[in-house]
């Protein structure tokens, strides 16, 4: 067996942002016609650390990986990203930055009049100047890495759901970014679908080391990432072994009412004495 | 419905004038900055003005005819019939060809690029577009702006010349005008700054379907419903607009060409 991967990181959670935080957000703030969606938010996310964003519908979650990417901006506060402050950068000036992030959008966000082969390649093709070998190696390898080698001429209409999610994780990862942003990728799908793409985010996570914000309202997806390790011998995630669980990079952070009510790590999850959290993740 | 106040109501109007001139600009200025998609501007070409030609074809064809048949009654009372010619160039040339081309595109193409451009808004694929590290304004807008502007033009010199020869079919057969007499007259009474006023409300009309189009596609609101909305806006606005920017243009250029 393939032993669990060892933790390179310091203690991730609660800590103060240092110069290893890939994503900081420092009193951050914003409201969308005159109410407020996020208020006085502050978190950061350390280099190789997964955290897993909770909270109720319409609580936010969404809105802290667009801002993260930028596609929103802050009415205040800051916002760093991969150490750039991106708060209010023109929409020009984040395209660079963005293509060293990789986003898997809540309904994939497919491009529907591109086959899966241009739209996993899209980042590839939109740098220029690449040859027709050089896109079809590292599309291969994506598609290989969410085992759909096969729907390479297909259109995202004629896949699954759970097949357009992972086709949407094939496209985010092509370039091997530094940040995966998840926005609910498992959300609407059967249990059994959902478990292959958090076990595609853990083989994510644990082969390329990429540090990751996840939004879901499945708790078990999240505790799964937090349980489990991706063993490349077997091709298949695996239970960590009894005592190794604290070691894995993972955070939690519940949002209500556009504030972070718990940012912290496993234990202290299911520790908590907060009436709310309780009835939460009970 | 809820109703709006009138200061929110000006705000809103003022935003979207903002709005739209901004798009407007960066369109053009988008063509002088890398990256340029020369391949999607050709894909667009194709689409709006290949795809566009049947019912160009058409419809230039039947205002020809149709402006022959009207005038060459009223022309035959006062024994001018021989100008035929002339009043279907001049009417085809300066101001029916360019516009009837004009709301033509605008139909088919302004509700097009709206409703596709807002289908993609809905369903995130913009976002995901600049999530990937692509300005939606250069692989989306300018090409299709640059792609109706350049097509625009050909279509309506389709059109003015189709036009032309549905008004010869008709004063040939029907009225049994000379064939050659009809090409030389209208030939003949064409003047350089007609050409010029035919030649320049397409770009602008084109500009304007494609501006119009891409801007309420990009503010497309609420689902299938917004984008089914904002498709008949794109329609409507761009076909008002196309009437207002021709009734200036005309004015303005008959004022520098100090037409009598």
């Amino acid at each position: 067996m393939a032993a669990p991967p060892s933790v390179t990181t310091e203690r991730l959670s609660g800590t103060q942002p240092s110069a290893s935080s890939l994503v900081v957000f420092e009193d951050v703030a914003l409201a969308f016609e005159g109410t407020p969606v996020l208020k006085g938010i502050s978190f950061h996310l350390a280099k190789g650390e997964t955290k897993a964003i909770f909270g109720v519908a319409g609580s936010g979650k969404s809105t802290i990986l667009k801002l993260t990417l930028g596609l929103l901006k802050p009415d205040a506060g800051r916002i760093y990203v991969l150490g750039e402050e991106i708060s209010q950068r023109k929409e020009e000036d984040l395209f660079e930055l963005r293509r060293r992030i990789g986003m898997v959008f809540q309904e994939s966000a497919l491009f529907d009049s591109l086959t899966v082969r241009e739209n996993v390649a899209f980042r590839l093709l939109e740098e220029g100047n690449v040859t027709e070998e050089e896109v079809d190696q590292p599309v291969r390898e994506a598609l290989s890495f969410v085992e759909l080698e096969n729907t390479v001429d297909m259109f995202p209409s004629e896949l699954s759901g759970g097949m357009r999610r992972r086709v949407a994780i094939a496209r985010a990862m092509i370039t091997h970014p530094e940040l995966m942003l998840y926005d609910s990728p498992t959300g609407g799908l059967d249990p059994v679908t959902a478990t292959t793409i958090i076990e595609l985010i853990i083989k994510q996570r644990d082969v390329f080391k990429t540090s990751s914000l996840l939004v879901t309202h499945r708790l078990q997806d999240a505790f799964i990432m937090a349980t489990h390790y991706f063993d490349r011998r077997r091709n298949r995630m695996q239970p960590l072994p009894p005592g190794t669980r604290s070691e894995v990079p993972m955070g939690f952070l519940i949002l209500r009412d556009g504030k972070i009510i718990f940012d912290g790590g496993l234990g202290e999850l299911v520790h908590t004495q907060d009436e709310y959290i309780r009835e939460y993740i009970s | 419905m809820e109703l709006v106040s009138p200061a929110d109501f000006a705000k809103d109007a003022v935003q979207a004038v903002q709005d739209y001139t901004l798009l407007a600009v960066r369109s053009v200025g988008n063509l002088f900055r890398p990256p340029r998609y020369v391949a999607d501007i050709v894909y667009q070409a194709d689409l709006i003005g290949v795809g566009s030609l049947p019912i160009v074809v058409l419809t230039g064809l039947s205002i020809g005819a149709e402006l022959a048949l009207n005038s060459a009654n009223t022309l035959q009372r006062f024994g001018s019939l021989s100008l035929i010619g002339q009043l279907v160039s001049v009417g085809m040339v300066r101001e029916l060809g360019p516009i009837i081309t004009g709301l033509m595109v605008a139909g088919r193409n302004a509700s097009g690029m709206a409703s596709e451009l807002g289908s993609m808004l809905v369903t995130e694929q913009i976002d995901a577009m600049r999530a990937l590290g692509t300005d939606p304004m250069k692989k989306l807008v300018t090409p299709r702006v640059a792609a109706t502007v350049f097509m625009l033009f050909f279509l309506t010199i389709i059109s003015d010349l189709l036009g032309l020869f549905g008004g010869a079919l008709i004063s040939t057969l029907l009225y049994h005008m000379d064939w050659h007499q009809y090409w030389s007259t209208a030939w003949q009474i064409l003047v350089f700054q007609d050409v010029f006023m035919g030649l320049l409300k397409p770009v602008l009309f084109g500009f304007v379907i494609a501006t119009i189009g891409c801007y309420y596609g990009l503010t497309a609101r609420g689902g299938t419903q917004g984008v089914g909305r904002a498709t008949t806006q794109a329609v409507v606005a761009s076909s008002v607009l196309i009437l207002v920017v021709d009734l200036l243009v005309t004015k303005l250029l008959m004022t520098i060409f100090a037409y009598q």
